[in-house]
């Protein structure tokens, strides 16, 4: 069992985007539990964290991150990926099933949990695979997989390719209220490309990827979700073309969500300058044109979630030519300064800037996370937002440093994650 | 040679995009000079004595190995032969394991060629010698696009110029998987040259027009009117099964060099390729062995003294950029 603590945090900026609220105020966590927020008195015997200049906000929730274990621990372990949610303030990490065996079956999703309740450094909420083996092939069994401790189902790191399958998917998981994430991107039209298509992958001679495969699949499944009325979310967004698709279909009303990650919204093809494996990613970076677009989406609200994709990879992975890099970037301890940074840039607003990547993919996937509501755990981050500091590998904690961020300056510095009323980690 | 003659700087030769005119200008001079070391009774000189060269080959490629090898013979070096296929990458060595074994025998100059594109620069983050790309995956092949330049050179005099300004240029075939086509086609735009790009849309790169400053036709008549200089390029046969193309027989009709289609052009121009040719695929035999328009063997003559040429730069760049260093440490 984890060990549940109390804790007071004294005269942070409270700002909680599921209640619309931003403040200066105290916070009382008793047991685990947020009991009050508001000028309160600290109670004797409790620890107090001085908060004077720092924003408290609830603790991140990141619905996209590849934990490795069980498998390829090599790359991560849950112990150190949860490790690493710690440091960059995120209390609740949803992680996909691409493990080893893949997470397909109720009783990998109990190690998982298990796991994760053991190094306690973060909630761990495990997404199931939608097809037995990630093949595309047999429905897992969604109701069992969901009462075991799964989320949401998806294939992630493969695009569920068979139309009548994914039809399928729809339509069978509505008898659980189960979500359906999709990592969209059509084989066929994705072959050998380890890049995006476009002025930069014709100069470096590395096969592309146009943005079809991604408008394509998107395209598709919208009309399946028209004919089945399943709840469907799009992996890490990337092209703005599948960003229009969507907005389409929740203009119809569609229950149709989709989630971009930090490196899509601020970086593009350029990035991969001389041939960076580090800037290498399914989908691709794409050009400046989409990342406007996915800006202007998350601005509007079409794009609700703000995940990173965390895909560690060991350095043998990254070095090696461009084509045979794995694919992946970690970016647990980069969210919330790539975030801010799109805040100072004058993108969106705080609030909703931290609405997505607290309380919005809470909702998404049902939790009772990512709000400081009295009642609710004491998942708390507080951080500098002023305070600067640079990328580099060796600032980051996971067992993999493989950062498409290393050597930016950026904004914005978590001091301290608490989790349930816990300090998980303290800048330091 | 005049070591005032040797306006290179770089370390490395990676492409031929980025590089200005002067660089490219400072190895086709030296490229003439050394070609007469190669009509010399005794071929050698000992201008790169004491260094060490070594050809990595991870693609089979017998005449630019065999032409490097023999650059470096002829000035002197110690030319090391590395055929990644009989050796250990074979045992699934990585790259990078290659590299630490290679660094331990300090090497002055390393010569890649890899079918992977980027493979010489990832080279160059983990080894201390100038590196020459010798042809990566579909990226850049620069030494045959500077013997390309070198033959063109020899033959401005019968087009009528002095210079590449203002000439028209075809580069024909599968220019999406050609390195030959990028690495001329950067440098021929650098030096004044008007490029077309001609073939299938299949095999044309994404927004060509835009990255390499030319034109694109899909019509070959249409592609040859007026143009100085054809360089074919090679197909290999694969295309056809990656449904980039239906037929051998449609590719020949549609886009082969034909006698027919090169009176469409000027009537000095010259016809080119990076060899080895398909004949009856991408070109007709009669063109390419016509001996007034083809300059195929020349160009392999020419490559000949363009390796020497670059080794020669990168050796004396390499060795002065190292004095550098060890006076500013």
């Amino acid at each position: 069992m984890m060990r549940v603590e109390s804790l007071f945090i004294r005269g942070a900026r409270v700002v909680d985007p599921a209640h619309a609220h931003d403040g200066v105020a105290d916070i009382l966590i008793v047991d685990g539990v947020i009991r009050e927020i508001g000028k309160l008195a600290a109670p004797a015997d409790i620890p107090v964290i001085e908060a004077d200049g720092l924003i408290a906000a609830p603790g991140l929730v990141d619905m996209h991150v590849h934990l490795r274990e069980p498998g390829f621990e090599y790359k991560e372990t849950i112990a150190g990926g949860t490790r690493a949610a710690a440091a960059g303030g995120v209390t609740s990490v949803a992680a996909m099933p691409n493990t080893k065996p893949v997470n397909d079956d109720p009783s990998v999703t109990g190690y998982m949990l298990d796991k994760a309740r053991m190094a306690g450094f973060a909630n761990l909420f495990p997404i199931g695979a939608i097809s037995k083996g990630l093949q595309g092939k047999e429905l897992t069994e969604i109701g069992l997989l969901k009462a075991a401790g799964c989320v949401a189902f998806s294939d992630d790191g493969l695009p569920l390719m068979n139309s009548g399958i994914m039809r399928r998917a729809l339509d069978y998981s509505r008898a659980f209220g189960a979500l359906i994430i999709q990592h969209a991107e059509d084989s066929g039209l994705v072959g050998c490309g380890c890049m995006n298509e476009g002025e930069v992958a014709s100069r470096l001679g590395l096969p592309g990827i146009p943005n079809a495969s991604e408008d394509i699949l998107v395209e598709r499944d919208i009309r399946l979700v028209e004919l089945t009325g399943g709840r469907y979310h799009v992996a890490h967004i990337s092209s703005g073309g599948a960003v229009a698709s969507v907005a389409k279909a929740q203009e119809k009303g569609l229950k149709v969500t989709c989630e971009a990650a930090p490196h899509h919204l601020v970086l593009n093809d350029t990035d991969v300058g001389d041939y960076d494996t580090n800037a290498k990613m399914a989908p691709p970076l794409r050009n400046k044109r989409d990342v406007h677009a996915l800006q202007e989406a998350l601005a509007r609200g079409t794009i609700g979630v703000i995940a990173t994709d965390h895909a560690p990879h060991e350095e043998d992975s990254k070095r090696v030519p461009f084509c045979h890099a794995a694919n992946g970037v970690v970016g647990l301890e980069t969210l919330l300064p790539i975030t801010l940074e799109l805040v100072n840039q004058g993108v969106l607003p705080l609030s909703k800037a931290l609405a997505a990547i607290s309380c919005n993919p809470a909702r998404l996937l049902g939790l009772d996370r990512g709000t400081l509501t009295p009642g609710c755990m004491g998942d708390v981050v507080l951080f500098d937002p002023q305070e600067q500091w640079t990328v580099t590998s060796q600032a980051l904690h996971g067992s993999s440093k493989n950062t498409a961020f290393a050597e930016r300056a950026v904004k914005g510095r978590v001091k301290y994650t608490v989790l349930a009323g816990r300090i998980v980690h303290q800048e330091g | 040679m005049d070591p005032e003659q040797n306006a290179w700087t770089r370390r490395h030769l990676l492409g031929m995009d980025g590089l200005a005119r002067h660089e490219i200008g400072a190895i086709l001079d030296s490229a003439q000079a050394f070609r007469d070391v190669n009509y010399r009774e005794v071929k050698k000189v000992p201008t790169l004595r004491g260094k060490t060269v070594i050809n990595l080959f991870y693609e089979n490629s017998t005449r630019t190995r065999t032409s490097f090898e023999l650059a470096g013979k002829r000035m002197s070096a110690d030319v090391i032969n590395i055929s990644a296929s009989s050796s250990s990458a074979a045992k699934g060595e990585t790259l990078l394991d290659t590299m630490a074994t290679l660094q331990a025998m300090r090497p002055d100059v390393v010569v890649l060629r890899h079918g992977d594109s980027g493979a010489p620069h990832f080279l160059t983050r983990h080894l201390d010698a100038g590196i020459v790309n010798a042809g990566d995956g579909q990226h850049e092949h620069p030494t045959q696009s500077l013997l390309d330049l070198l033959t063109i050179q020899d033959h401005l005099e019968e087009m009528g110029k002095t210079n590449f300004e203002g000439m028209n240029v075809a580069i024909c075939g599968d220019v999406l998987h050609s390195r030959v086509a990028r690495s001329n086609a950067f440098a021929l735009r650098t030096l004044g040259a008007n490029v077309r790009f001609v073939g299938p849309p299949t095999l044309m790169p994404s927004q060509a027009e835009k990255v390499f400053d030319i034109k694109v036709h899909h019509n070959m008549e249409e592609g040859l009117e007026e143009v100085d200089v054809i360089i074919m390029l090679r197909l290999q046969l694969e295309r056809m099964t990656a449904a980039y193309l239906p037929s051998v027989r449609e590719y020949f009709e549609y886009w082969g060099l034909t006698r027919e289609r090169l009176e469409l052009t000027q009537p000095h121009a010259l016809v080119m390729h990076p060899g080895p040719i398909n004949r009856g695929v991408e070109i007709a035999s009669d063109v390419a062995d016509n001996p007034n328009r083809s300059v195929i063997l020349e160009q392999v003559a020419n490559g000949l003294a363009v390796r020497m040429a670059v080794l020669y730069h990168l050796c004396t760049g390499a060795a002065r950029n190292a004095a550098q260093l060890g006076e500013s440490a």
